[in-house]
């Protein structure tokens, strides 16, 4: 068989490949399947205030809801080893705008739909 | 309850098989198409010619149960209640589903749904009541896929599941599986489907030449004696009553002469 294999290649154990691509893919599906609708936005907002001291990309930062006996436990993973760490400066007052942007609603501001005066 | 996610798959083959299975071993069975506006059942039993008012007019108030439903002619103990053609899924209020699911216990030991593909409401409705399901899975990714999903609608969104009941009873009915794809590594075998999926299983039906022929011809394969799937299907049903046969198409069996020259599928 092996031989087969070889000279062959496309007669290799799909059936294998199948199951392994199965398993990744129902894994995280299945995680993701009793997660409340908050996670998703929960995941960002975590991500843009983390951003601003390390450098984060998405998959280094996991959120999951589980249950521990009765408890259930919100279960946050942040991986910063690979991370560079931002330049922090003194104050608050430092965060850039495009970092935490402003208030979202301006109630003193023009409707964006109104026609400019 | 039979259901799948992924269509094609043999929902409504193995709804008409399991039904009449149920009613030769003498069970009182209806067997209920959920299927609105794509009716199948009918053919699949044979009783197209047959149908005069269906679920929906049932339900909406507009037909008796008794007017409805239609009796095999091959078995006493087996009734079929075909769906509309004309209508949409709509039509399926989940009261009204509830309502004729309830006269319809007082007369039969067995009420088997088929259920419409996907997981839109038809489907929910048909899942909603279910105190079992078998989940028809083919050996490929997408229905093993399919199947994972529906498991987890049925552990979340069905009766038991909002009123913290018993959860829905879950089996897995392998359909369309050839060993010998599977020994040359070309199918997922039954161990890794039952493993992937985790939940029990209920039967394994061989991929056979006679389950066309008995669509064709609006017979349940289960009335074919000659038929491996028909006696697959046989003892698929066995076990969902509770009794253990010995699981046969999953291991080589030694190929005879005889048999392959006078064997059919």
């Amino acid at each position: 068989m092996r031989l087969l294999d070889f000279f062959f290649p496309e007669r290799r154990n799909t059936a294998v490949i199948a199951k392994d691509r199965l398993k990744i893919v129902l894994a995280h599906e299945r995680a993701s399947r009793d997660a409340p609708d908050f996670l998703a936005a929960l995941q960002k907002d975590l991500l843009d205030a983390l951003g601003r001291y390390v450098e984060l990309r998405t998959d280094m930062l996991r959120v999951k809801v589980g249950k521990s006996g009765d408890t259930s436990l919100l279960e946050i993973n942040v991986e910063i080893d690979s991370a560079k760490t931002k330049p922090v400066k003194n104050s608050a007052a430092t965060i850039t705008p495009k970092a935490a942007p402003a208030m979202r609603f301006d109630p003193s501001a023009p409707a964006p739909w109104a026609k400019p005066s | 309850m039979l259901t799948s996610g992924k269509g094609g798959v043999g929902k409504t083959t193995s709804a008409a098989a399991i039904a009449a299975g149920l009613a030769l071993r003498g069970k009182r069975t209806v067997v209920i198409d959920f299927d609105v506006g794509l009716r199948n059942l009918d053919l699949a039993m044979g009783c197209e010619r047959r149908v005069v008012f269906d679920f929906i007019n049932v339900i909406n108030g507009d037909a008796k149960l008794n007017q409805a439903l239609i009796k095999d002619k091959r078995n006493d103990n087996l009734y079929i209640f075909p769906t509309s053609q004309t209508r949409d899924k709509d039509a399926l209020k989940r009261d009204g589903v509830e309502r004729v699911l309830e006269e319809l216990k007082d007369s039969f030991d067995y009420i088997v749904c088929d259920s419409p593909a996907g997981i839109e409401h038809g489907a929910i409705i048909a899942l909603y009541f279910a105190d079992s399901a078998i989940i028809v899975t083919n050996p490929e990714v997408y229905s093993v896929r399919d199947s994972d999903r529906i498991i987890g609608i049925l552990a979340s969104k069905s009766r038991r599941a909002e009123h913290n009941l018993e959860p829905v009873d879950v089996h897995l009915l392998l359909t369309r599986y050839s060993l010998e794809r599977v020994k040359k590594g070309e199918m997922l075998s039954v161990e890794d489907v039952t493993e992937i999926l985790s939940i029990p299983l209920l039967g394994v039906i061989p991929e056979a030449e006679s389950v066309l022929r008995a669509s064709n011809t609006g017979t349940p394969i289960v009335f074919n004696k000659k038929s491996a799937a028909g006696r697959a299907y046989l003892d698929a049903v066995a076990r969902f009553v509770g009794e253990q046969p010995e699981m046969h198409f999953v291991q080589p069996k030694r190929s005879s002469i005889f048999r392959t020259l006078f064997g059919r599928a």
